[in-house]
């Protein structure tokens, strides 16, 4: 086995990588930029080697250099994570000739995976389904008749350059492609300039479901189950799940199979997945095909763990050291449900976009990193893991990747991981970057979710208009406005409590009225009861002035609420909303009828910079027609460039900022007449 | 003895409706509450004692002998905060416009003088038509009988003033002198002169709110301290503010008890400092990580961010805190921001308030426009209200404290008590950079050579120990323990004994 290995990754996998290593008994060296001198997984190692400035470019994806900081500090082999060199197949070559070990596949399957082509041809070879299609172009209607008769309805009519929408036509029958596949090759040709139309199965209801493959270097090759990552958002994946609701032993049996038959095609030894889209449509689940192969660890590795109780980092370590894998195709059993949620440095109640910046409070459901013990360490504290790369007080670099930590859950049904991650993503407590934990908390609670049925475009069907929040219920709001009577009274007591009083104490207001979204709830604390609206709520709770996460019982449910103080109550989240609480004495809740609803200033006519960035270029100027849709400034963020056009058109009457200028989110940009 | 108590109730109904149920809709329409309701939410409820209940005028010219309202416009007397006392004044606009008259003024004399007599603030309502115009002479020296309280008063109980409608003319500089200003938003204002007297005389065109609103007030002039959105937010603000002040200058600091421990460590202020000196943070973050709870309560937010000044507790007693904000100007001390902090810094030692500073301050900055304003004048504000204040000051010096702007900011040498620096903190003349280039001005075109220099002088002076070598600085501590040295730096200066040289006042250059 080896005595040190170097991490040639950053952040959480690179931290994921490290707590393996260090239970081995293996030392470990990080590789790291400026921008991560601080993080926690330079710590986390035995070594930190520093590599370069920020970008990636000139830092991780450096393979000299990186190969410079393995030899300096005798590490015998490199672990490269995900993302970065780990499927870079020169990498892996240079390693060798250094004499290092890749802790990951050979050179050779990571070169003929990488390649799109070739890796369907290989997977065809192999008896890997792929989705059938007509190999050339079409000539002529009645061509195409044959195709899709023999390929069967409903079938894509694509033409060769198309994309987006566009030189696609989708056909059920043989009428459709009758009066489609001329037009297809018209759009074709007008649009890009290429007749050529092709005829594919077209998938419905399609679903992301993958196979976890381990081998080793002995002709061993197993699969180790299927996960299913259908919630995406721009393909970028945010919920996966092992096992899949919708795959059957049988399906399970028949994608494992293929996707070893595949792996063997290549010699492949360390982890790797096999990504399959697969038709909902089809209930007897027949419908699966090869997409590529990933020839890395993924992200969402750990639900298999925990419901495999491998421990994969381990394996792909005692693989490259040349280890035998300690397992039989028959001893990989599923035990229980895994969900992971990908938390990301993403606001949704802003269309996404990418918040960086300090953390100013982090502070995880459960300890990161940690484990009770439970299968082999897989399953963090009470069913509750967190892989992450950040800590309270550390930064949300705009040179990476968004994702603050991974939220890992385990139940012994699909339905307890699920409500165990609305309960975690309650708890958890991020401040200072805008983060996508209420629509994470959302997803979870999602009828749609809770029933299995999922494809690829969940988000996008579920929430067209954007995200505002979960949907929350009566029952719960009136418990928020109980909740928000106890808080008041509370605060009202201690500050009741201050010394240089007139005379004695005086008790608390016991009458409070809560408004919640516009709806006024009557609270009235008894010796031992509280009332909202009459009705008795059943509620516990211990709070003290000046706690922010606090845990409840209501109802006889366990509800975690986060709390952040406004001048007449407090903002609590909870359940994937902030809900905002007026809460007053209710004798000076009816004289608060009298205020006067303020409107919002107008801010169609301004133009807001909707993220923290760099003004790199304004369009126009001062006294200068616009019309809609124009670009009007560029911020930079995250490293992306982000065109902020106009809504309205109109005449540019003052601009705010210059160019070079750093912006605040919703400074105002500039204003429209 | 029935019909007596009749006529009682008989008369305290008529005072209690004011200026009629008409008048009241009217100032309900508009958003605001009455006299009596902002009492009612204002002070603890049924806490409330009215005084002069039966008051009237006693002008006869221009038939106002024929118009009498009990009250006369204003509504006077005492109640309760959380408990402790306080004297108010709230104007009733739905009598005569709330205006002025000479027993209007007599009756906020009245309560003035008790406050004065027993210790305990006074806060005044203001929404007033103005001057009482048919007492002509009377109405103004009822208004000079209130300066003068107000100046007596000032230093020795805590005065706020929270307009909430019209404040203007000679009106205005009641609140003026008072300690702190609130105002609401959209429906107050105040000026000396009104838009149409403005239009008139310099022929600007401009509304009441942008003349003498509330945004106006708190942003650009600084006359108000901070702005809220409705009457209700206002009150109940200003409910949490008053738990933060002293009764007198002869009270101690109000004391409330708090859960958050006193040595409580903050991890995350090891990181806060960028790697690059010349990046921003936040150091609203060192405060609300530093004080009980995270509760801060910020004056002139809006305006001269550039300092941040407002109270806070540090084990359940106020505290007042300064604050360079790296966030807007660097931290610049310029002409507003140092007339902002002095003023804080003043009433704090004028109440016996703690003072605790955190800096990372550039200098002063350069330039005609603050030259020609008076910098010298009024950067020394700031300076003399530091050097005189005799209450604890504890400074923590986060990051820079350069040149002039480091003795400012409650240095050693004017009789800071403890004076501690993070390691991250540079004490220094001015920055590297800018030394070197006068150093070494002979090698200024050799960009090397002054590379080199620079970061010479970075390694030398770039660092808390030059001062903490020669005692200016008592102790280079870990950020994450600023709260347990903060804590425990009250507690041992909780006796502290220090008296300024007799004089009949100072003369801070005003």
């Amino acid at each position: 086995m080896f005595k040190k290995i170097l991490i040639a990754n950053r952040g959480e996998i690179a931290c994921r990588v490290i707590k393996t290593a260090r239970r081995m008994g293996i030392a470990t060296v990080a590789v790291y930029s400026d921008a991560d001198a601080r993080a926690p997984f330079v710590r986390m190692a035995d070594e930190a080697v520093h590599i370069g400035p920020p970008p990636a470019a000139e830092s991780y994806l450096l393979a000299d250099k990186i190969i410079e900081a393995a030899k300096q500090t005798g590490a015998e082999a490199i672990h490269p994570g995900y993302g970065f060199l780990s499927e870079r197949a020169s990498f892996v070559e240079q390693l060798e000739k250094e004499g290092l070990v890749f802790i990951g596949p050979p050179a050779s399957a990571i070169a003929a995976m990488g390649d799109k082509i070739e890796s369907k041809r290989l997977a065809k070879e192999a008896g890997v389904n792929t989705v059938p299609g007509s190999p050339d172009a079409i000539a002529d209607t009645e061509e195409a008749l044959q195709w899709a008769n023999e390929i069967g309805y409903p079938v894509m009519m694509k033409a060769s350059a198309g994309g987006g929408g566009k030189g696609m036509r989708l056909a059920w029958n043989d009428t459709d492609v009758r009066e489609g596949f001329e037009a297809t090759q018209r759009e074709g040709k007008n649009s890009f300039g290429d007749d050529r139309v092709f005829i594919e199965k077209f998938i419905e209801d399609p679903r992301h479901i993958e196979i976890q493959i381990l081998g080793d270097k002995h002709g061993t090759i197993l699969y180790l189950n299927e996960r299913e990552c259908s919630i995406q958002r721009r393909h970028q994946k945010v919920v996966e799940e092992a096992p899949s609701p919708f795959v059957t032993p049988e399906m399970r049996r028949a994608m494992g199979e293929q996707a070893v038959a595949l792996s063997r095609a290549v010699d492949y030894h360390s982890a790797g997945t096999v990504e399959l889209i697969v038709s909902g449509a089809d209930k007897s689940g027949q419908s699966f095909y090869f997409l590529e192969m990933n020839t890395r660890l993924q992200v969402e590795h750990p639900v298999t763990e925990a419901i495999t109780g491998i421990d994969l980092v381990e394996q792909m370590i005692r693989v490259a050291a040349g280890e035998k894998l300690d397992m039989r195709q028959e001893d990989i059993g599923i035990d229980g449900w895994a969900i992971e949620n990908r938390v990301y440095a993403e606001d949704p109640y802003r269309g996404f976009l990418p918040s960086i910046g300090r953390l100013v409070h982090y502070d995880p459901p459960v300890e990161p990193w940690a484990s009770d013990g439970a299968k082999n360490d897989t399953r963090g504290i009470d069913g509750i893991r967190v892989d992450d790369g950040v800590m309270d007080g550390g930064e949300v670099s705009m040179f990476y990747d968004p994702m603050i930590a991974k939220l890992v859950t385990w139940g012994e049904t699909r339905d307890a991981a699920a409500d165990l991650q609305v309960a975690a993503l309650d708890a958890f407590r991020i401040e200072g970057v805008g983060h996508n934990v209420d629509f994470l908390s959302a997803i979870m609670q999602h009828p749609r979710f809770r029933s299995g049925e999922l494809t690829t475009g969940f988000i996008a069907e579920e929430y067209p208009e954007g995200f505002e929040g979960a949907a929350a219920s009566d029952e719960l709001k009136r418990g928020l406005a109980a909740i928000g009577g106890v808080i008041a009274t509370v605060d009202a007591d201690r500050a009741r409590r201050i010394d240089q009083r007139l005379g004695g104490r005086v008790a608390p207001p016991g009458d409070w009225t809560v408004r919640i979204d516009g709806q006024d709830y009557a609270v009235t604390l008894g010796e031992s009861d509280i009332e909202v609206d009459g009705r008795e709520v059943a509620l516990e709770m211990e709070y003290t002035p000046g706690d922010r996460v606090v845990a409840v019982t209501l109802d006889e449910e366990e509800l975690t609420i986060q709390l952040k103080p406004t001048t007449t109550g407090y903002a609590v989240t909870t359940r994937g909303r902030t809900h905002r609480l007026r809460i007053l004495p209710t004798h000076v809740a009816h004289l608060a009828e009298h205020m006067i609803e303020k409107v919002p200033p107008d801010t169609s006519k301004m133009l807001i910079c909707p993220m923290p960035g760099l003004l790199v270029k304004l369009h126009v100027t001062e006294g200068e027609e616009v019309q809609p849709g124009q670009p009007l400034a560029t911020v930079e963020a995250m490293k992306m460039e982000n065109i902020l056009r106009a809504e309205k058109g109109g005449t540019i009457a003052t601009i705010n900022a210059g160019e070079g200028d750093s912006l605040a989110v919703d400074e105002v940009i500039l204003e429209l007449e | 003895m029935s019909a007596n108590i009749a006529e009682m109730e008989r008369r305290r109904e008529a005072a209690r409706i004011g200026g009629g149920e008409k008048r009241i809709e009217a100032q309900h329409a508009k958003g605001k509450l009455t006299a009596r309701e902002r009492l009612d939410v204002l002070l603890d409820f049924g806490s409330f004692e009215e005084l002069d209940t039966y008051v009237e005028h006693d002008c006869t010219d221009f038939g106002m002998d024929e118009q009498r309202i009990p009250g006369d416009g204003v509504v006077t007397g005492s109640g309760t905060i959380n408990g402790r006392l306080v004297f108010v004044f709230s104007q009733d606009f739905t009598v005569f416009g709330g205006s002025l008259s000479k027993r209007h003024a007599e009756k906020i004399c009245k309560v003035m003088d008790m406050a004065m007599k027993v210790g305990a603030p006074v806060i005044g309502l203001n929404d007033s038509g103005g001057a009482r115009i048919q007492e002509g002479v009377a109405s103004l020296g009822g208004y000079a009988e209130v300066f003068q309280r107000n100046v007596l008063a000032s230093g020795v109980v805590p005065q706020i003033s929270l307009i909430m409608g019209p404040c203007a003319g000679g009106a205005v500089y009641s609140p003026a002198m008072t300690d702190f200003i609130f105002m609401v938003k959209d429906s107050s204002y105040m000026f000396v002169t009104g838009p149409d007297v403005v239009k008139t005389v310099t022929n600007e065109v401009v509304t009441q709110e942008e003349l003498g609103g509330a945004v106006t007030h708190t942003t650009k002039t600084s006359v108000a301290d901070v702005a809220f959105e409705n009457d209700i937010e206002t009150l109940l603000a200003t409910r949490n503010f008053f738990d933060f002040l002293p009764l007198s200058n002869r009270e101690e600091v109000p004391e409330r008890p708090t859960s958050d421990k006193w040595d409580r460590a903050e991890p995350s202020l090891d990181t806060l400092i960028p790697d690059n000196a010349n990046q921003p943070y936040d150091m609203h973050e060192v405060i609300r990580k530093v004080l009980d709870e995270g509760d801060f309560f910020e004056v002139q937010p809006a305006h001269a961010a550039n300092i941040i000044c407002g109270f806070g507790r540090i084990e359940g007693r106020t505290v007042g805190v300064v604050a360079n904000q790296p966030m807007v100007l660097a931290g610049v001390l310029d002409i507003a921001s140092s007339k902002k902090a002095a003023r804080f810094v003043r009433f704090c030692d004028a109440f016996e308030i703690p003072i605790l500073t955190f800096v990372d301050v550039p200098g002063f900055l350069p330039g005609t426009a603050q030259e020609h304003n008076g910098i010298i004048k009024h950067g020394a504000k700031l300076l003399f209200a530091y050097a005189e204040a005799t209450v604890p000051k504890i400074t923590v010096i986060t990051r820079k404290a350069y040149g002039g702007a480091y003795d400012v900011m409650a240095s050693k040498h004017l009789r800071g008590d403890l004076n501690y620096a993070w390691p991250t903190a540079e004490i220094a003349v001015m920055g590297a950079k800018g030394a070197v280039e006068i150093i070494f001005r002979q090698d200024r075109d050799d960009p090397e050579k002054i590379a080199e220099k620079t970061k010479e002088y970075e390694d030398r002076f770039a660092n808390p120990f030059v001062a903490a070598q020669r005692g200016y600085i008592d102790e280079v501590i870990y950020p994450h323990s600023t709260r347990r040295r903060i804590a425990l730096g009250l507690r041992k200066l909780r006796g502290k004994q220090l008296e300024n040289p007799w004089k009949k006042h100072d003369n801070i250059p005003l």
